[in-house]
């Protein structure tokens, strides 16, 4: 019984040293050994059993995978003296444990650090551009719908010329961050402009510059609209004009032709006796004009009358 | 203890069997040493042992979803894959197993939120500001968007990044603002398609980049429109449009009326003048012909039918005329004797 409890009193004993030895590393983690505060061998960055020498060494687990730092985000004028509404995440890692351990000891003081290191760095970038530079990525040409206003569209495009952009700033606020983060043992991956916003007082200018830009276009509109229908109305005009005198023009030709061609006719006709033609046609003439409303006084030596007299054929 | 807060927020599931992993062991254990210490009864151990098959036993299989994968780790160290079904691992301690839901396909909401399926969706003041943006032109834009997600690499988006959702979230905002930071207004209001586009490519570039192990399947833009109280100046533009047409259109009808009608009008002027030329050109005729028929009469007797077409015409003209004077050839003057009311018929001689 005795010799039983004391194998089993080992057993025991030696149980728990090896779990006091065994640790095991996530794939997330690394390990930095401790012994009595100083640090002792490399780090362990794979992932797996490892031992170490049980209630001696401590196991300082750091994560291993890529961390969040989200931007306080706050009110920065741009170098036009424009306020922002800036918030800027990044993404960081630790690459160097033992510094990291040394130096800030914790995911939450590095996070405190890295306020301090890259809220600067962002304030820096966005105070030293313009407005544009940090909303535009490229001088890409926009589809603005400013129809009319082509002129000065040009001298405001010439202006806007984007030297930077986003994409370059933040890359900026990666490389001025960067250096100063290497004595923790931080890397930082990237840097993020996650939002840019006009701050209130900005915003409400935006709307009513955005609310007359847009009236003028609806003017704009409107006024071509009555425009074009003057024109349409105009068009009209003529074309009455020049249908009606067109068929005047027409009309007249085809009766001039027609009386051209009946004094053809006639002329050719009567020509053969005019003096004919006249008697006939002046005998013609006094039955159409003369009517029961013309009264008629009549000499006796008329050739008509000259027979009332007598019957001689002298006259 | 903040931050466990957030991690847990973040990705409870994740983070609970990583707990689970982690801390549970050692306490079993050391409950397993007490155990063992204080059974003293005679089969006790074999008891013990029975107890700690049945555990290690029960901890070695699991089964899987079909649209999910088991991460196997193996003293924290990623060792397979374990395809959906029944699946066998070393005993809990030893091997620990993390499903990950690889087949379903996440929806992260930006700017907006469904409330229920197909129901309305509010804009809250945080939404407000997620959907809230600058474009190129200095304007700005409410650009709500879906971001529908599957998870590719179950080996990356378990270990390379501490939040892989919160990453998404931050980086789909700053790859959709890049694309927008760089589109007038009247793009982002027309050209959805182009943008949702661009910001996945871009977004897709990011997210490999940081090997978060997601793949994005769609990015859909939801209704873009500018701010509330700009709204109605967009609408005016609308309206002024329209109503420019309208007016094109007025103008049209006003031509339409009458030019058809002036072209009907033009064409019975000139059917008159056609008309007009017939008469005359066979009225001259008609005229001609028979002044030539006449005058053939007439050249054969030219005397005899100059007198009968005098005295006929006479005849046809006299009884038409109204009062008839004759007058003697050698009176010279008619006003001392003659009453010309009175005397109707008389004739003088």
């Amino acid at each position: 019984m005795k010799s039983k409890n004391i194998i089993l009193t080992v057993v025991v004993i030696a149980f728990v040293f090896v779990f006091a030895a065994a640790y095991i590393v996530d794939e997330t983690e690394q390990v930095v050994i401790t012994q009595f505060g100083k640090v002792i061998g490399t780090p362990k960055t794979e992932p797996g059993l490892y031992f170490k020498v049980p209630f001696i060494q401590n196991t300082n687990y750091f994560p291993k995978n890529l961390q969040i730092w989200d931007g306080d985000p706050g009110q920065i004028p741009t170098l036009d003296k424009t306020y922002l509404w800036v918030d800027a995440f990044a993404r960081w890692k630790i690459v160097d444990p033992i510094k990291f351990f040394q130096t800030v000891n914790n995911t939450l003081s590095a996070l405190g650090r890295l306020d301090d290191i890259i809220d600067p760095a962002v304030r820096n970038f966005i105070t030293s551009h313009s407005l544009i530079e940090t909303v535009r990525k490229s001088n890409r040409e926009l589809d603005t719908f400013e129809i009319g206003l082509e002129d000065i569209m040009q001298e405001k495009r010439v202006s806007y010329r984007i030297a930077t952009g986003r994409e370059k700033i933040t890359e900026g606020i990666l490389k001025q961050a960067q250096p100063k983060l290497d004595k923790f043992g931080i890397e930082l991956v990237d840097v993020k402009i996650k939002r840019v916003n006009y701050v209130e007082e900005v915003r409400n200018s935006v709307y009513a510059r955005m609310i007359a830009e847009r009236r003028q276009i609806a003017e704009k509109f409107r006024s071509e609209g009555k425009g074009e229908a003057q024109k349409i109305i105009g068009e009209k005009e003529r074309d009455l004009k020049k249908i009606t005198s067109q068929a005047y023009k027409t009309a007249q030709g085809i009766m001039g032709k027609a009386d051209a061609e009946a004094t053809v006719i006639f002329a050719k006709s009567y020509g053969m006796d005019p003096d004919f033609y006249s008697f006939t046609k002046t005998l013609e003439i006094y039955n159409q004009s003369l009517d029961e409303q013309n009264s008629l006084v009549l000499s006796t030596d008329s050739e008509f009358l000259k027979y009332l007299k007598g019957f001689s054929t002298k006259p | 203890m903040d931050l466990q807060d957030k991690l847990m927020n973040w990705d409870w599931e994740k983070l609970k069997q990583q707990q689970e992993g982690r801390s549970n062991v050692p306490p079993q254990m050391d409950e397993l040493v007490k155990k063992f210490k204080k059974f003293k009864l005679p089969g006790g151990p074999i008891l013990i042992l029975i107890l700690i098959a049945l555990f290690l036993g029960s901890s070695m299989f699991y089964t899987i979803g079909v649209d999910e994968v088991a991460v196997v780790q193996r003293f924290g160290k990623y060792v397979r894959i374990g395809q959906p079904g029944l699946n066998f691992k070393l005993p809990a301690g030893i091997e620990k197993v993390t499903k990950v839901k690889v087949r379903r396909i996440y929806k992260e909401e930006f700017g907006f939120r469904t409330i229920r399926a197909g129901e309305q969706k509010t804009f809250s003041s945080e939404d407000s500001n997620v959907s809230l943006m600058l474009t190129g032109d200095l304007n700005v834009a409410v650009v709500p968007w879906i971001v529908q997600y599957r998870i590719k690499d179950p080996y990356n988006f378990l270990f390379k990044v501490k939040d892989v959702r919160g990453l998404l979230m931050d980086m789909s905002e700053a790859a959709m603002r890049l694309v927008v930071g760089d589109r007038s207004i009247n793009e982002v209001i027309s050209k959805r398609e182009e943008i949702a586009n661009e910001a996945e490519i871009l977004l897709q570039k990011e997210l490999d980049n940081a090997e978060t192990g997601i793949n994005i399947v769609t990015i859909e833009m939801q209704r873009t429109n500018v701010p509330e109280p700009v709204q109605p100046s967009f609408n005016e533009v609308n309206q002024a449009t329209q109503e420019k047409e309208k007016l094109i259109y007025q103008a049209k009808e006003e031509y339409n009326k009458e030019i058809p009608a002036a072209i009907g009008e033009a064409e019975r002027t000139v059917k008159v003048a056609e008309g007009y030329a017939l008469d005359r050109v066979n009225r001259a005729k008609g005229d001609a012909e028979r002044f030539a028929a006449v005058y053939e009469e007439y050249v054969k007797a030219k005397d005899v039918t100059r007198r009968r077409l005098y005295l006929e015409a006479l005849k046809d003209l006299f009884p038409k005329l109204g009062k008839k004077y004759l007058i003697d050839q050698n009176q010279k003057n008619l006003l001392p004797i003659l009453n010309l009311e009175k005397e109707k018929y008389g004739i003088e001689k």
